[in-house]
């Protein structure tokens, strides 16, 4: 109950003041598309040299729960995820805005982002010992399962067609070989010098996401933009309330997913929210509404991404070892202070440590009120005419893209990839399977070729990656997951005719 | 409200004027960019936000410098986008890797090389250190290369990928005790390397000083030897592979410092490698740098040039059997 007794050092007049300037600020930089939490915590950092540790850590800590959080903003608004944390609540949470909407779906994400977040940072508080072990507990081989478990969730994310699924998660994995390889050495597919860093997956998420739907609201014109304002919705936080509450299975999935994927350095939350909503749909009785603005949706993808963020630091703050890029800038800004993190930290500096989860808590809520205010106001946003909205989600891309790392070749990459997307959504494929297998293609691939050169050299191939039970356990979930699918498709035999797919994104738009 | 003015800008020319008196014009007159090609966040990175904050100082360079991040294919993004699009006029700087840059050059596949940059001056230098578990049975070098001698390519071992210091001291190792190892080159860095060492998927790895001594403070991993030519202050009783009876240098040693791209006017060159070194040398750099374990050592335009030549010839000699 340490966490308790220095709970107080929380609201000191300047340590208070900070953690609401982190709070509002991370909100705000969250909610600008391209600015990932990464990035946003990177540049607070020079900020903490002039404050003691202390302070300067309670800055980064409020800023990185509350941009997770704030990505839902720009997800929800403009259909722009700011990370791929923020992947799944596009899916079911722009549809919602898109209905007029858009103030309950920012109030379900945030209510849902602190029960997540706040049941994520008592995890840390309390478990860490464990959970470290757990962290240490997944090699190549394990990584490599858990990445073809991702990949399984291909096909069922997008909900007209498996195949279609699949075809453009495969585009997404070719698109993930582009670049050099770190592993083997080799250059792959640098067909221009824009790509020969590989393709990033921030400007890729913006352009597969927003340009669509920017050439969309041009195609549209001017004629029907009359007919086409949305009257937006005001939406009781009491309801928005009780809705999470009530939810208890989309919430729950969520909490848990996030909070043990967050634990794995290296995948954590850039999955989260994707594999948790797959999950809550597939347990869910209402299946069909996902994609069309239920709430299920967005609640299981928020309280995930929100719920990794304290498991996340397990492996920093026991073993010295950032989890996640983000971790690894905040073990910059440790270090800067001249504090090592290790087993040792909580007993060294308890002062700095516990402040630092404390003000995660309190941030959490901090968060949750500021989300749950400026949501009503956000709203409105749906309001704007087509075309006003088309050359502002435009100038975001455009600004995001070149922002993630000040390169015109990203903004090349991220307006391709949209054109491109544009034409594929026509044919009835969808953005979220493309992204994952861009994400999972760099995970698998690596982890497959660490896993067999260690095997190679030691025990050989088979028995690497098929003993132990933590494979096994991947493996079995890898074939229920497959099974599920196919017993899925086979049952319901879903089509879609080139009609169907026009008339779903009509639907849509 | 004019007259006001008017006084400030007479004060601020007074004031650049004074500052400039030596003849080198009135570079710089506006704030500086740093390139860096890694990520936010990374030892580089973090290490150049350090030496470069005193940088708007009257004594230093009088402009503040910024850092830009060019992360991708292990530097390679950033430095070919500073041999062939940055600007050659002063105000883009960029950090500089050895024996990453070097190494890579000598590979191939990348539109640069040593002779397509001008060092100014070197702030670090993060000697490789060899590493196991701590609960392995492996004691000194000799043990290991002894399991290596009686498994021929069975002794795992991790480091940040390829191309890079840790690359380069295991092939040294490789050589000098004439053994076949297995080296597995992580996709997630030092970090990643150093985790696969301390969970035990590997038997041992390569990995940088700074941070394989804050891994054995928390208890985590030994510390074998170290790839350098003599021992650091952070860890006194640590010998040397040269100690150990292995003949290696300190080409692996990550020299890290900043340059311009080729073609620089020669007064800008010589202005910046007079007053950056100094810069370098603040005591609240110095202890910035002291507190978050990173090894300084500070190097002169002249000193980087030759380290740099001799890097050329034993990466080039190394490299060739590959």
């Amino acid at each position: 109950m340490e966490f308790l007794f220095y709970m107080g050092d929380v609201f000191t007049p300047v340590n208070f003041g900070l953690l609401l300037l982190g709070t509002i600020g991370g909100l705000i930089l969250g909610a600008t598309p391209g600015l990932s939490p990464t990035m946003a915590v990177a540049l607070l950092i020079p900020f903490t040299f002039k404050l003691e540790p202390q302070q300067g850590l309670i800055l980064l800590g409020a800023a990185y729960t509350s941009t997770v959080a704030g990505g839902a903003v720009s997800a929800i608004l403009l259909k722009i995820p700011g990370a791929p944390a923020n992947i799944a609540t596009t899916l079911d949470g722009h549809t919602m805005a898109q209905k007029g909407e858009g103030a309950r779906a920012l109030q379900l994400s945030f209510i849902a982002s602190a029960v997540g977040g706040v049941f994520g940072v008592l995890l840390l508080i309390f478990l860490t010992p464990i959970l470290a072990q757990w962290a240490l507990a997944f090699g190549p081989s394990h990584l490599f399962w858990l990445a073809i478990l991702g990949v399984t969730v291909i096909g069922t994310l997008d909900s007209s067609s498996v195949v279609k699924g699949l075809l453009s998660g495969c585009i997404g994995l070719w698109l993930a070989t582009i670049g050099f390889d770190d592993i083997m050495g080799a250059q792959r597919f640098i067909f221009h010098p824009s790509v020969a860093g590989g393709i990033n997956v921030i400007p890729a998420l913006i352009g597969l996401f927003a340009i669509p739907q920017v050439i969309t609201m041009f195609t549209k014109g001017r004629s029907s933009d009359d007919a086409e304002i949305i009257t937006v919705q005001r939406h009781p936080i009491r309801k928005a309330m009780a809705e999470v509450f009530s939810r208890k299975r989309a919430l729950s999935i969520g909490t848990a997913v996030g909070s043990i994927i967050g634990l794995i350095p290296g995948v954590g939350g850039q999955i989260a929210g994707l594999v948790a909503y797959d999950q809550s749909k597939k347990f869910s009785p209402e299946k069909d509404k996902f994609g069309t603005g239920h709430s299920e949706g967005v609640i299981a993808a928020e309280s995930a991404n929100n719920a990794m963020v304290g498991p996340s630091l397990v492996p920093l703050l026991t073993l010295s070892i950032p989890g996640s890029p983000t971790a690894a800038v905040l073990l910059g800004g440790l270090l800067i202070h001249g504090i090592f993190p290790g087993p040792d930290l909580f007993m060294n500096y308890p002062q700095v440590a516990w402040t630092f989860i404390d003000s995660m808590l309190i941030g959490q809520i901090l968060m949750c009120v500021f989300g749950l205010y400026i949501a009503g106001l956000a709203a409105n946003v749906a309001r704007i005419p087509h075309g006003v909205m088309a050359a502002l989600v435009l100038g975001l891309a455009v600004f995001g893209s070149y922002s993630v790392q000040n390169s015109m070749g990203d903004v090349y990459v991220m307006a391709t990839l949209g054109l491109a997307m544009y034409f594929l959504e026509r044919f009835g494929f969808s953005a979220a399977p493309l992204v994952l297998g861009l994400i999972l293609g760099p995970i698998a691939e690596a982890n497959f070729i660490q896993g067999s050169m260690i095997a190679n050299a030691t025990v050989g191939m088979g028995s690497y990656f098929f003993t132990g039970w933590l494979n096994w356990l991947l493996i079995v979930i890898v074939i229920a997951s497959v099974s599920y699918s196919v017993w899925m498709e086979i049952a319901q035999r879903r089509y879609t005719t080139k009609d169907d797919a026009v008339a779903k994104e009509e639907a849509l738009s | 409200m004019k007259k006001w003015i008017a006084g400030a800008a007479l004060a601020l020319a007074a004031m650049t004027g004074t500052a400039f008196a030596d003849g080198h014009g009135d570079y710089p007159e506006r704030p500086i960019m740093l390139m860096v090609s890694y990520g936010a966040g990374g030892a580089t990175d973090f290490q150049a936000r350090i030496v470069t904050m005193t940088a708007g100082n009257e004594d230093a360079l009088g402009m503040p410098m910024a850092i830009v991040n060019k992360p991708g294919a292990g530097g390679r993004v950033g430095w070919n986008w500073f041999a062939t699009q940055a600007e050659a006029d002063g105000y883009t700087l960029g950090a500089y890797n050895i024996p990453h840059f070097i190494a890579q050059s000598i590979e191939g596949g990348v539109d640069y090389s040593a002779d397509s940059f001008e060092p100014i001056a070197n702030w670090g230098a993060d000697p490789a250190v060899f590493v196991v578990g701590a609960d392995s049975d492996f004691n000194s070098m000799d043990d290991v290369v002894n399991f290596a001698k009686s498994n021929p390519g069975g002794l795992t071992f991790s480091g940040a990928g390829l191309f890079v210091g840790h690359h380069i001291a295991a092939l040294q190792l490789e050589k000098a005790a004439g053994v076949k190892m297995a080296y597995i080159p992580n996709n997630a860095g030092g970090a990643g390397a150093m985790r696969a060492v301390i969970s035990g998927e590997v038997m041992g790895g390569v990995n940088n000083l700074s941070d394989a001594y804050r891994a054995q403070a928390a208890g985590n991993v030994k510390i074998l030897g170290v790839f350098d030519l003599e021992r650091n202050s952070f860890l006194p009783d640590v010998p040397t592979l040269m100690e150990q009876g292995y003949e290696i240098d300190n080409a692996s040693v990550n020299f890290r410092g900043v340059m311009v791209p080729k073609g620089t006017p020669q007064e800008v060159i010589d202005h910046l490698a007079a007053t950056v070194p100094a810069m370098f040398e603040n005591s609240r750099v110095q202890s910035r740098m002291e507190a978050g374990g990173s090894p300084m050592h500070i190097m002169t335009r002249d000193e980087v040039l030759a380290m740099w030549a001799a890097r050329q010839e034993t990466l080039e000699d190394l490299l060739a059997g590959l």
